[in-house]
C-alpha cells in the first residue's frame, strides 16, 4: 500500500488531532469536575486570601527577590571581573565559587545560612540579611557567567579606542565596556530575576513570622486552614503577576538588541 | 615583554637620499622594532621616524606589517624588541606611564570604534573630562569646534549607529582631535567605507595636513599619498623596502617589489596582463 507524500502528511495530521480529541473527551467525561472545582476554585476561600496575599505575601516576595537580586548582581559583577583577571588566583577563586554555587541546590544554601551559620558562629542574623545572602550567593554564580559573556562580547576595538584616548584599564572598563556589556546581558539578567522570584519561595525554611510570609508560604498556610487547594492556585497566579510582565520585557529587550545589531 | 637591543639593532639598508632628522625634531622615532605573534614574525627590524609637522604615508601589501608598525607606535601592540620614542620620551621604557603618553597621540581606526552607547557629543567629551579633567562646558565647546572642523556639527546629539560610515569616521577624527594630540595616526581610515564616502574623510585629513598636523597614515589611497604625503614608506614582509618623497616612491620606484605592488594597486586589470612582463613605463 503506497501513499503519496501529500496523503501521508494528511494521515499523520489526522492521527495527531485524533489523539488530542481522545484526551479532551477523556478528561471531560472521566474527571470529577465537582471535586476539582471544590478543591481549586472555591471562590469563598479565594476571596478570603485578599488583601493579605497581595499586601503581605506578594510584597514580601518582591522585597526578598530584589534584595537577593541586588546583592547577587553586585557580587556577580565582581566574580565576572575576577574570572577575566590577569591574576590567576582570582580566576581560580571565581571559577571555584561559580562551580560550587551552581552545583548545589539553593535549598542547601538556605539551610546552611539559616541554621548552620547561626549555630556554628553563635550569631543572630537579621532575617532579611539571611534572605539577601542566600538568594544573592546562588544568583551571583549564574549572573557572573552571564556578565562575563557580556563583557567578552564587547568588541576589542572599544577597549583599544578608549585606551588610545588615554583612559586607564579601569576607566575603560567602567566608562566604555561595562555599560555596553550590561545592554547585551539585560535580557538574560531579567531571566535570572524571574528564576530568583521563584527561588524566593525557599525563604519558608527560615521560619517566618506572619508579617514576613511570602507567596508560597502564605498559600501553604491557607491550604492547611481551609483544606482547599484554592490558595495555592491564587498564590501561583500572583507569581504570574510578577513573572509574565518580566518575560514580556525579556522578549522586548531581545527584539531591541536584535534590531540594534 | 619589552627588550632593548639598541646596540644589536641591525640597520636595514634604506633607499638613498634619506636624511636622518636631528633627535628632538623627531615626533616618532622607532628603532630596531621587532614584533612577533607567537611564531609569526610580523616586523623584522624596522627603523622609522616621523618629524614634527611631517605627513608620512605607509603603503604596502596586506600582511606587510604596516598596521602593526602603526599600532606599535602607541603601544596597542607591545614590541617584541626595539624602542619607540615620542618627542624624546621612550614609550617602551617600563617606567613610562603609557596612559599619559597615549593622550598625546590621536588614532583613527579602520573600523571607527566609536562608542555606540554614547551620543556623538559624549563620544568626544568623555575622554576630555575623564582623562584631561576638563569641565563639561569646556569639553563641549572643544567638541563642537572639532565637529564643525570635520563637517558634522549638526549630528552632535545622535548616536553613532545613525550615522553613515563616512560621518562616523569624521566623528572619530574629531574625537581624537579633541584631545589636542601632538600627532595623529591613521590606520587605513577609508578601507571600511563605501567608495562614495571616501572623499569626505580624505578631505578632512588633507585639511589637517595643511594645518601642519604631524600625521602617520597607513593607507591604500595612492592618490592621497601622492598628493598629501611629504614622504612615502613602502613596507613588505615586515621590513621597510624603500622610502622617500612620493613622486619618487610612487612615481619612480627603485625596487622590483615596490613596482609589482604599485602595478597591482594602481591598475589591477593591466597587472594581470603585464605580470612578469616589461617593467612599468
Amino acid at each position: 500500500m503506497s501513499m503519496s507524500r501529500r496523503q501521508r502528511k494528511r494521515a499523520f495530521r489526522a492521527v495527531q488531532y485524533g489523539v488530542l480529541a481522545l484526551v479532551v473527551v477523556g478528561m471531560v467525561f472521566g474527571a470529577d469536575w465537582g471535586e476539582i472545582r471544590r478543591a481549586f476554585f472555591d471562590l469563598d476561600v479565594a476571596q478570603a486570601q485578599f488583601p493579605g496575599i497581595i499586601t503581605t505575601a506578594l510584597v514580601n516576595t518582591v522585597v526578598y527577590t530584589l534584595l537577593g537580586f541586588g546583592f547577587g548582581l553586585a557580587l556577580g559583577l565582581i566574580l565576572a571581573l575576577m574570572r577575566l583577571s590577569s591574576v590567576p588566583p582570582y580566576r581560580w577563586l571565581a571559577t571555584c565559587y561559580i562551580e560550587f554555587f551552581r552545583g548545589v541546590p539553593a535549598l542547601l544554601v538556605f539551610i546552611a545560612l539559616g541554621f548552620g551559620v547561626p549555630i556554628a558562629f553563635q550569631v543572630v542574623i537579621n532575617q532579611y540579611v539571611t534572605v539577601m545572602l542566600a538568594l544573592g550567593l546562588v544568583g551571583a554564580a549564574y549572573m557572573a557567567e552571564t556578565i562575563r559573556a557580556g563583557i567578552q562580547a564587547v568588541p576589542k576595538g572599544q577597549v583599544e579606542a578608549a585606551r588610545s584616548l588615554g583612559m586607564s584599564q579601569g576607566r575603560a572598563m567602567r566608562s566604555i565596556v561595562i555599560p555596553q556589556a550590561f545592554r547585551i546581558v539585560l535580557p538574560p539578567l531579567t531571566n535570572e530575576l524571574i528564576l530568583l522570584t521563584k527561588d524566593s519561595s525557599l525563604v519558608y525554611l527560615l521560619g517566618l513570622s506572619l508579617g514576613q510570609y511570602e507567596l508560597a508560604k502564605f498559600g501553604r498556610d491557607a491550604l492547611n486552614e481551609n483544606r482547599s487547594l484554592t490558595p495555592i492556585l491564587v498564590a501561583g497566579l500572583c507569581y504570574l503577576i510578577i513573572t509574565l510582565p518580566l518575560g514580556h520585557l525579556v522578549r522586548r529587550l531581545e527584539a531591541r538588541t536584535a534590531k540594534a545589531r | 615583554m619589552t627588550a632593548h637591543n639598541g646596540e644589536a639593532a641591525v640597520r636595514k639598508v634604506k633607499a638613498a637620499g634619506q636624511d636622518e632628522p636631528a633627535g628632538d625634531e623627531a615626533a616618532i622615532r622607532v628603532e630596531g622594532l621587532h614584533k612577533s605573534f607567537g611564531k609569526l614574525e610580523v616586523l623584522k627590524g624596522v627603523d622609522f621616524t616621523v618629524r614634527r609637522g611631517e605627513v608620512v604615508c605607509v603603503i604596502g601589501p596586506s600582511g606587510s606589517g604596516k598596521s602593526t608598525l602603526l599600532r606599535c607606535v602607541n603601544l596597542l601592540e607591545e614590541p617584541t624588541a626595539g624602542s619607540v620614542s615620542l618627542s624624546g620620551t621612550e614609550l617602551t621604557d617600563p617606567d613610562v606611564d603609557i596612559d599619559r603618553v597615549r593622550r598625546r597621540i590621536g588614532i583613527v581606526f579602520q573600523s571607527f570604534n566609536l562608542f555606540p552607547h554614547l551620543s556623538v557629543l559624549a563620544n568626544l567629551t568623555i575622554a576630555q573630562r575623564r582623562v584631561l579633567g576638563r569641565s563639561k562646558d569646556e569639553a563641549e565647546r572643544i567638541a563642537r569646534a572639532n565637529l564643525r572642523r570635520v563637517g558634522v556639527a549638526e549630528k552632535e546629539s545622535v548616536y553613532p549607529a545613525q550615522l553613515s560610515g563616512g560621518q562616523q569616521q569624521r566623528v572619530a577624527i574629531a574625537r581624537a582631535l579633541s584631545m589636542d594630540p601632538e600627532l595623529m595616526l591613521f590606520d587605513e581610515p577609508t578601507s571600511a567605507l563605501d567608495p562614495e564616502l571616501v572623499g569626505d574623510v580624505l578631505a578632512v585629513m588633507r585639511r589637517l595636513a595643511d594645518e601642519g598636523m604631524t600625521m602617520m597614515v597607513v593607507t591604500h589611497e595612492m592618490s592621497f599619498a601622492r598628493e598629501v604625503a611629504d614622504r612615502v614608506v613602502f613596507m613588505d614582509g615586515g621590513v621597510i623596502v624603500e622610502e622617500g618623497p612620493p613622486n619618487r616612491v610612487i612615481g619612480d620606484p627603485q625596487h622590483q617589489r615596490t613596482r609589482t605592488f604599485l602595478r597591482r594597486v594602481l591598475d589591477p586589470a593591466a597587472a594581470e596582463v603585464a605580470e612578469d612582463g616589461a617593467p612599468l613605463a
